[in-house]
């Protein structure tokens, strides 16, 4: 059995974890409830943001504008995505939907891997967050600390745009009817724009944030999107309190089962998707019905 | 042109493409060096294109998009691999059949899950599964599969028969060894794609929700279809170990899953030489490319962008859109040497059906449909309480109905009465809330639309649900396929065309709703009462002892409504009918008896002209207006 602090230690890391896979998920799952639409090249754009992030806190020292340079990035890549490419998808079936955004996360790997190479990079740690912190059942690095409350204040941000927002009331009412939405002469066009321009804004930013926390490399965003799967899974379609408890779940399966047995850390968190697809096929706050 | 086919190439010579396919495997070896490919590229081409078999009978046949075939690939490699390496079996090609077993086994159990979700939720549950196995080849099952090492020292088959001793040793001759296995894959995946099963997989690509009402056991199809292309990844993965004398773990990774999607889109979905082509251009890229400086680096950047292009603009792929061009060209060249026979052609189907009361009871064979004896007084369908709640909306509340055999039951009431609801209980579409459904006087709650159809019982939709890309010959089939073959039965290896009287049975329906003059053309050119007709069809050729008709009429020219009415009669003599219909003029002049349905209860049941008679019905219309007002 584990120790106590051992236990602490993880469960802060779940936490940690947790917190970024939710404000990944959170992107994934607006962008697919009020879109309709399955980004695969999600993952992509959260490494293509920690480059950003790396590449300007090196050549500026600041890391404000390391995160400001990665948001705005993303934002209009996201837009230059939307009205580029996946505006002409919206019509066709899911599959080509999905085999276009599958396409679009190769290409910004590639081209990222072409310009930097395929090495990995670490981003330094800011000077207000390099140091430690001794939190009595533990002591963890400070900016680990941070970044898990500045993620917080992202995903309590995105939440008031969702439920205080006249763009985040459209964003609930397309994940309740989407076609009902379009209905309602609310510019289409402009709102979907809006949402991928937010749902990769929220990317962006975690991509920011973490990059001093994990190598910068091309294949960063990989496995974060399969995660991010698996919380959309566990969560719901479309639901953003899904997206943040799915993270939070999807967070503590990973380091809390990583105390007994790592090998099956990643397997576990395999395995209460499928216990979830089982016994909730819809996810925990997913809509009955809706595909 | 009675074929189940307009290729006639196809039919005078059924063996082209496999005879051609093995003399070009068979001369590759003299011409590929020639252009650059070396034995090595061309095997691990042919090890992509017999991966690409399977994922194309799954994607490009079925519908089904999968990220997480690597988990198959890397089962039937690691299983090939740790079997041949370790000496268990002693013989490397029944280390190749157990591991494409194992990749079979595997297929069974990660299909049972990912199934249960379609579309975007199919995508991403088959990737989490892939990583799943990554992560389990990686560390739990390190000690067998040798984690991030892999395991090396695969040998290459052998024969040993007495009278014959020979290696396939790596080159050419291993080559041969590989492409002997795509032929046999190839042929069978041609099969495969050619028999009635695999027209069932086109179907439930096409709409899954009619190819299930029309009797087919959807769910084990695509099962069964996942095990075959788990098996195809299984040899194709134990190959790769033979060929390269190890077996890499990357063969489990996303990467892996993901060229293979790749490749087959750019060749061609649906088409099974699709993933040879796209591997090819995908291996030649890399290797052309490499030497090229500058270039050489950005080779799957190239790729990338090809492949949003071709998705974007050329969706069929290589191989499908030429395909797509040389039959565009026949069919134009067809029409303009049959144009002077068009104004002829052109008579029959607009003419009025012609009456055929005289010609007896046009019943179809009932197949597996068991006949149903009408003396003994139980009802054809017999709804007992049926209700339907969603939340707090009461769509339908406590309906009991009981129809008589042969009996022709008018369904009516004001919008939003839940007569859609009703029908959709009565085949079995949704769960009642509660009450239960009778069919024949045998309980039929709860056995689904593909057991409610194998029982005699067939609906046609408000909304035509038909197989868009397939002919009116092919959307034809798909019902007498679900009741000559029962709900699910793996005759992968017989040929449609071999199926006894199949054509007959299509051409007496298609003839039936005055289809046969259109009986090649593609469903998507139909005119909407042809649409209308072909749909009424659908259900008819599930030979059903009980008909539901959901607003045959809506939105019909009065001639196409004059049709179909007399349509309606002919097909009534032998079958129990139910017809919900806005057009009271018909539903008056068709049903003997009528019920009403108002705000989710029966409002009223009687003749049609006590309905019209009848103050609550006139009342439940009128909306409320008074006497005077509606005058």
């Amino acid at each position: 059995m584990p120790s106590p602090s051992l236990f602490f230690a993880q469960l802060f890391n779940g936490l940690a974890l947790g917190s970024l896979l939710a404000l990944v998920s959170a992107g994934l799952t607006i962008i697919l409830g009020t879109l309709g639409v399955l980004n695969f090249a999600h993952g992509a754009m959260f490494m293509v943001a920690a480059y950003v992030a790396w590449w300007t806190m090196v050549a500026t020292q600041s890391y404000v504008l390391a995160a400001l340079a990665a948001c705005a990035v993303l934002v209009v890549l996201g837009m230059i995505i939307e009205r580029g490419i996946i505006q002409f998808y919206y019509s066709r079936p899911p599959e080509d939907q999905i085999l276009v955004t599958f396409g679009i996360g190769v290409v910004l790997v590639e081209v990222i891997r072409v310009i930097f190479g395929g090495i990995s990079h670490s981003m330094p740690v800011p000077d207000w967050g390099s140091g430690i912190v001794n939190m009595g059942f533990l002591i963890y690095p400070k900016y680990r600390v941070l970044a898990l409350g500045i993620i917080a204040v992202a995903l309590l941000a995105l939440y008031l745009v969702l439920y205080r927002t006249r763009l985040g009331l459209i964003v609930r009412a397309g994940i309740e009817d989407q076609r009902m939405v379009g209905l309602l002469g609310i510019n289409v066009k402009r709102t979907f724009l809006a949402v991928f321009a937010l749902g990769s804004l929220a990317v962006g930013f975690a991509g920011a944030v973490y990059a001093p926390i994990i190598a910068v490399n091309p294949e960063m965003g990989e496995q974060l999107l399969v995660q991010s799967f698996v919380v959309v899974v566990i969560g719901g379609l479309g639901s953003f309190p899904g997206a943040v408890i799915g993270g939070l779940i999807a967070g503590e399966i990973l380091t809390l089962t990583t105390m007994f047995n790592p090998a099956y850390s990643h397997v576990m968190l395999y395995l209460a998707m499928a216990v979830v697809l089982v016994l909730r096929p819809q996810g925990l706050f997913g809509v009955e019905g809706r595909e | 042109m009675t074929g189940m086919t307009r290729d006639t190439a196809a039919l005078r010579w059924p063996w082209l493409p496999e005879l051609v396919t093995a003399a070009a495997l068979i001369v590759a070896p003299w011409i590929l060096p020639h252009l650059g490919f070396n034995a090595d590229i061309a095997a691990r081409i042919l090890i992509w294109g017999l991966f690409g078999l399977g994922f194309d009978l799954l994607f490009g046949f079925t519908g089904l998009l999968s990220f997480g075939q690597a988990a198959f690939y890397g089962t039937g490699g690691f299983v090939t691999a740790y079997l041949s390496t370790t000496g268990v079996i002693d013989n490397v090609i029944l280390c190749l059949i157990v591991g494409t077993l194992a990749a079979m086994v595997y297929g069974v159990i990660i299909g049972l899950f990912a199934l249960r979700r379609t579309g975007l939720y199919f995508a991403m549950l088959t990737l989490a599964f892939g990583e799943m196995s990554f992560f389990l080849e990686n560390s739990p099952l390190s000690e067998w599969t040798g984690g991030e090492n892999g395991i090396a020292g695969v040998p290459v088959p052998s024969i040993h028969l007495g009278f014959l001793e020979y290696e396939f040793s790596s080159g050419w001759p291993l080559y041969g060894f590989i492409a002997a296995l795509f032929w046999i894959g190839f042929v069978l995946a041609r099969r495969i794609s050619r028999s009635p099963f695999g027209m069932i997989l086109v179907s439930i690509r096409e709409n899954t929700g009619r190819a299930m009402a029309l009797g087919h056991a959807v769910q084990r199809y695509k099962l069964a279809v996942f095990t075959i292309a788990a098996a195809y990844g299984g040899l194709a993965g134990g190959l790769l170990g033979v060929l390269q004398n190890y077996m890499p773990p990357g063969a489990f990774a996303l990467q892996t899953s993901g060229q293979l999607v790749m490749q087959t889109v750019i060749g061609g979905a649906g088409t099974l030489f699709g993933p040879l082509v796209g591997a090819t251009v995908w291996l030649w890229l890399r290797t052309v490319l490499q030497y090229i400086p500058d270039i050489g680096a950005a080779w799957k950047l190239i790729l990338g962008i090809i492949f949003i292009l071709l998705v974007t603009f050329f969706r069929r792929g290589l191989c499908g859109e030429l395909i797509h061009w040389v039959r565009h060209r026949r069919a134009a060249t067809t029409e303009a040497a049959a144009d002077g026979h068009a104004v002829e052609r052109q008579v029959p189907e607009t003419a009025p059906a012609p009456e055929r009361e005289s010609s007896g009871p046009v019943t179809l064979e009932r197949g597996r449909v068991p006949q149903i004896e009408p003396a003994d007084g139980t009802p054809a369908l017999e709804a007992r309480g049926l209700t339907k709640h969603y939340g707090g909306v009461h769509a339908v509340t406590d309906v009991s109905l009981s129809i008589g055999v042969g009996e022709l039951r008018g369904l009516i009431g004001p919008n939003g009465a839940g007569k859609s609801t009703l029908f959709k209980m009565l085949a079995g579409e949704i769960t009642p809330t509660a009450g239960d459904v009778f069919l024949h006087g045998q309980n039929v709650s709860g056995v689904g639309p593909t057991g409610i159809c194998q029982h005699g019982l067939s609906k046609s939709y408000q909304i035509n649900q038909l197989f868009d890309s397939l002919t009116v010959r092919q959307n034809m089939l798909i019902p007498i396929l679900g009741r000559n073959r029962g709900p699910f039965a793996l005759d992968m290896l017989r040929s449609l065309g071999g199926v006894e009287r199949l054509d007959e049975q299509v051409d007496r329906t298609l003839d039936l709703v005055g289809l046969s003059a259109r009986a090649d053309a593609p469903t998507s050119v139909l005119a909407y009462g042809e649409k209308r007709r072909l749909e009424i069809g659908l259900a008819l050729a599930t030979s059903p002892t009980v008909l539901l008709l959901d607003e045959p009429l809506a939105g019909m020219s009065p001639a196409e409504r004059a049709d179909t009415v007399a349509l309606l009669k002919r097909v009534r003599r032998g079958r129990t009918m139910v017809v919900v219909e806005h057009d009271m003029d018909a539903v008056f002049e068709l049903a003997e008896y009528i019920s009403v349905l108002n705000e989710g209860e029966l409002l009223a049941e009687g003749t049609p002209e006590q309905i019209q008679n009848d103050d609550r019905v006139q009342n439940a219309y009128l909306g409320g207006m008074s006497e005077d007002e509606s005058a």
